[in-house]
């Protein structure tokens, strides 16, 4: 039985060296069940978690091929943000950004989420107006967001070189003070856990091997553990989607490639914030731990296989090495990659399909950690009511035919 | 890092010199003003994403600048081969 966590039980359980009590119980599908949602990554056991506190529906299994938030949730350089220039973006992050500041008490799980801010910087003089213009866009989005100058940036971040000596001299900044990072297995294992107390079933090492679709309709999934049918079925799989998309016999106007991050060994404090540069195109951040968490960039040819090219790796280390001549020295500790799925127009798909009951909730590329919470909470909302939750209603597949994209390639301090 | 054989240079030379572009045998179709919005998001905007053998194409950026069709396995990233424009088309491949 699963118990509220709480600092008398923490005590308690401390005091007389008893085991923990497991945070999610192993199971065994039933054969049956009202909603399925395919991947156990933050999105896909947020979507189950808000299905049964906010739509109603307990009765909703959660099918991952390996192990809760085993992929892109635990593979990103976990920085939150909502500072994107359209409307339609930065509602939709904006939401998640408001339920993450209240998430670990919701979930009753610390899911260490840290407000310590994210620095933009700009490093042309063009740079800086697409800043000023974003900044603009985010206050009258009531995103809080302001620009700061080199000597600020210098005053707040000491380590970092604001030389105008520099190959690309830092310029300014835009600044979201909101912003921040979160532990990534942290919001996984927090909406897996308050998911599985309120009745949905999490089932690991259960992969997918078929999308079962009659007279339009979906009906269940094939997986290794058996066949386990549903009337609605949610796909959250990231990199995978197009695989799962052709099961059903659809197509996604999406492509896979690798994303890497690295991470050195861990150190004092030296860097209090998170620092994002779009134009030499790397970000960096401390960890609670102490490493020194650093994002690259993806690589150009589509890939499944979960590790990036050394190319990149040494324009990401480049990168960092230009606005912090400091960690010169530094010691990398680990490297990988995870496979994102990256849209036309770098904005997410939460949609219906042409398959009746099958949706999609894909495409966030390099970006989707920062949307975990709200990301779930739309796509359960769309799957409960069989119609798009109003946030989430431009990200239907259908702009791909209309033409209503929403170009956020450039515009959002890119780098995710 | 891969290494890539150039079928115009006829070397095998580093990913460096070389820029990815894309999946292969994607035709503009025939007749733009007779086809659907549907038709042209598919020709725009969707694509196979394939996991597992997987034709594609590369330009020799830093070479001949000449593009060029590869099969390259999207899951252990092996080339399993190369060729010029035309040798090999959506038909005979897939």
């Amino acid at each position: 039985m699963q118990k509220k966590y709480s600092w008398y039980s923490l005590l308690k359980a401390g005091l007389n060296d008893q085991d923990w009590d497991q945070a999610i119980p192993l199971i065994q599908p039933k054969s049956k069940y009202d909603v399925i949602i395919i991947g156990a990554g933050g999105h896909g056991l947020a979507t189950a978690y808000y299905l049964a506190k906010e739509c109603g529906i307990n009765n909703v299994a959660v099918v991952e091929k390996g192990y809760i938030g085993g992929g892109n949730t635990g593979r990103n350089t976990t920085i939150i943000r909502s500072n994107y220039l359209r409307d339609e973006a930065s509602s939709l992050y904006e939401h998640a950004l408001k339920l993450w500041e209240g998430i670990s008490e919701d979930l009753n799980f610390n899911v260490m989420f840290s407000q310590r801010g994210v620095y933009n910087l700009g490093h042309s003089l063009q740079n800086m107006r697409d800043i000023e213009r974003r900044v603009n866009a985010n206050i009258l989005n009531g995103v809080d967001a302001v620009v700061v100058d080199a000597n600020e940036i210098k005053q707040q971040i000491p380590i970092i070189n604001t030389s105008k000596n520099a190959r690309y001299p830092i310029m300014g900044a835009s600044y979201q003070a909101r912003g921040g990072v979160a532990r990534h297995d942290g919001i996984a294992w927090g909406f897996a856990r308050a998911a599985s107390m309120l009745g949905v079933d999490i089932i690991q090492d259960c992969e997918v091997i078929d999308i079962e679709v009659e007279e339009g309709r979906v009906k269940g999934v094939k997986t290794t553990k058996g066949e386990i049918l549903a009337d609605r079925i949610g796909c959250v799989s990231a990199g995978h989607s197009s695989v799962l998309a052709k099961m059903a016999g659809l197509r996604l106007p999406i492509e896979s490639h690798p994303l890497q991050a690295f991470v050195s060994e861990a150190m004092k404090p030296v860097l209090h914030t998170v620092v994002m540069s779009n134009a030499v195109h790397g970000y960096i951040s401390q960890s609670d731990k102490g490493d020194l968490v650093i994002g690259a960039g993806i690589d150009g040819y589509n890939s499944y296989a979960q590790r990036g090219s050394t190319k990149i790796v040494e324009h990401a280390a480049a990168a960092i090495l230009e606005l912090f001549p400091i960690f010169s020295r530094v010691r990398m500790n680990r490297q990988w990659g995870g496979i994102v799925d990256v849209c036309p127009d770098a904005c997410p798909i939460i949609s219906p399909t042409k398959v009746e009951g099958l949706y999609f909730n894909c495409g966030w590329g390099t970006g989707g950690f920062k949307a975990t919470p709200g990301s779930g909470n739309v796509f359960a909302h769309t799957i409960a009511q069989d119609k798009q939750h109003p946030l989430a209603e431009p990200f239907h597949i259908n702009r791909f035919t209309t033409g209503g994209l929403i170009d956020e390639h450039g515009a959002a301090g890119v780098a995710h | 890092m891969l290494l890539i054989h150039c079928p115009y240079c006829k070397e095998s030379r580093d990913q460096s010199e070389f820029s990815p572009a894309g999946e292969a045998f994607i035709a503009r179709p025939k007749s733009p003003e007779g086809i659907s919005d549907e038709e042209w998001a598919d020709y725009v905007f969707y694509r196979t994403n394939h996991k597992g053998n997987h034709w594609e194409q590369w330009v020799h950026t830093n070479g001949c600048r000449k593009y060029f069709l590869v099969e390259r396995s999207t899951i252990s990233h092996q080339i399993l081969q190369v060729a010029p424009f035309g040798a090999r088309n959506s038909e005979t491949e897939l």
